[in-house]
């Protein structure tokens, strides 16, 4: 197996990185290819960019931030946030992105992830799932998308997604640990590589979630500094983590 | 300065392979005969790649025969052999004898850092297909990582996506073309 790997998280809204709770009240914290490539220099193995406003007006946005990033990033990065189609993605690929993530719209249309990866390849296709008590939920984790967790990941699977970026809603923020349980029932169910999200408080959390799953997301507990990945990186390798 | 040529083919990733070269100071030209080196990148399936590559396939062969270098990344390095079992068969360049299969990994695709043995760098894979060829002189937890037959070199890591590491191996890519 490759090694765990620690991916970053950054949400974005207009070509900023910004920071919101429960996507109100946002707050613009910084430039997302220099925060990208303090990142990398920090030893991030990867970096996620959820495009949070994900507006029509915020497409050309999208695709204009993940061109500057790859122009100073040499790490592999995800864009996800309102890719709709073929067409979204690909642009964003071309722009030097290497995977994409769909989330509401391929449960809203699930044929979406075949023609994805028809289209780019099943390694640049994640599917991110929001889960809550074992259900999946969409739209910003606003509505309850009638879904069995396990059901929808195999689904996901069969229909040709490369990865899957899980969020435990009820942990996400709290940084009370990740969801292990339910990491656990979908490293059973699925032979995808999954990246655990939401939980994260400290590094034995994260340990504890590369036990089950094969990267870990980190959001609020980089608080956007890149000095917190770098003294993680440091604890984590103290608990016996092989990282690169 | 070197010249490089990157084969496009519709592959998504030839502006990250681009950048990476221009970050060490190659010129990118779209002279695929003539550029000290010839990259063909790779993203996407075999099928549509081989479709896409239309009349470039000739001058990649040419190129071959005259000893001219050649650098192949992940399904770059897949097209360069005989055949590919993906999309239900799918013939390659045959600049490389081999094949590429199906992985049989833990987990599919192959997704994340690990090392290249002989050197023990760490690199960044991302597959679901593996070459298996004689022409193997390095791998990765048991899989083709690095392919060498002539004047080609195949890889099955992102060089262009492997930070520090990557820049180096493209580095030497480039001094020995």
């Amino acid at each position: 197996m490759p090694l765990p790997r620690l991916i970053p998280c950054l949400d974005v809204a207009g070509g900023r990185v910004v920071k919101g709770v429960r996507f109100r009240e946002l707050r613009d914290v910084g430039d997302p290819v220099e925060l990208g490539a303090a990142y990398s220099d920090g030893g991030a193995d990867e970096l996620v960019f959820l495009d949070i406003s994900a507006s029509l007006d915020d497409k050309a946005a999208a695709v204009d931030v993940a061109a500057r990033v790859a122009e100073q990033v040499t790490i592999p990065f995800t864009f996800g946030g309102g890719i709709r189609s073929v067409e979204d993605a690909t642009a964003l690929l071309e722009a030097g992105a290497d995977k994409i993530s769909v989330n509401s719209a391929a449960l809203a249309r699930p044929e979406l992830i075949e023609e994805l990866a028809r289209s780019l390849g099943s390694q640049a296709v994640v599917v991110a799932i929001d889960t809550e008590d074992g259900r999946v939920h969409s739209h910003s984790a606003t509505r309850d998308a009638a879904r069995d967790t396990v059901e929808w990941a195999k689904e996901c699977e069969q229909r040709g997604a490369g990865e899957l970026l899980v969020t435990s809603i009820d942990r996400d923020g709290t940084q009370d640990g990740y969801d292990l349980e339910q990491l656990a029932a979908l490293r059973d169910a699925v032979s995808l590589p999954v990246i655990a999200s939401g939980g994260a408080g400290n590094a034995q959390h994260v340990a504890d979630a590369l036990e089950v799953s094969q990267a870990a997301l980190l959001a609020s507990i980089l608080h956007e500094d890149p000095e917190r990945l770098v003294s993680l990186r440091v604890e984590l390798k103290e608990l016996g983590v092989c990282l690169r | 300065m070197k010249t490089v040529a990157i084969a496009r083919y519709g592959a998504g990733n030839v502006r990250s392979v681009e950048l990476a070269v221009r970050r060490l100071g190659a010129d990118v030209t779209d002279d695929l005969e003539r550029a000290d080196l010839a990259v063909l990148p790779g993203v996407g399936s075999a099928r549509s790649a081989m479709d896409g590559l239309g009349a470039a396939a000739d001058v990649l062969r040419e190129r071959h025969q005259a000893g001219r270098p050649i650098l192949g990344i992940c399904l770059g390095l897949q097209l360069a052999l005989d055949e590919s079992e993906e999309d239900g068969g799918v013939a390659g360049l045959g600049i490389v004898p081999g094949r590429a299969v199906r992985l049989e990994a833990e987990r599919v695709p192959r997704i994340g850092w690990a090392k290249v043995d002989p050197g023990g760098e760490a690199y960044w894979f991302a597959h679901s297909y593996e070459a298996v060829t004689d022409a193997t002189v390095a791998t990765s937890e048991g899989h083709a990582a690095v392919v060498e037959h002539g004047s080609f070199v195949g890889v099955q890591f992102h060089p262009e996506k492997s930070g520090a590491a990557g820049a180096r191996f493209l580095e030497q890519c480039l001094s020995r073309a």
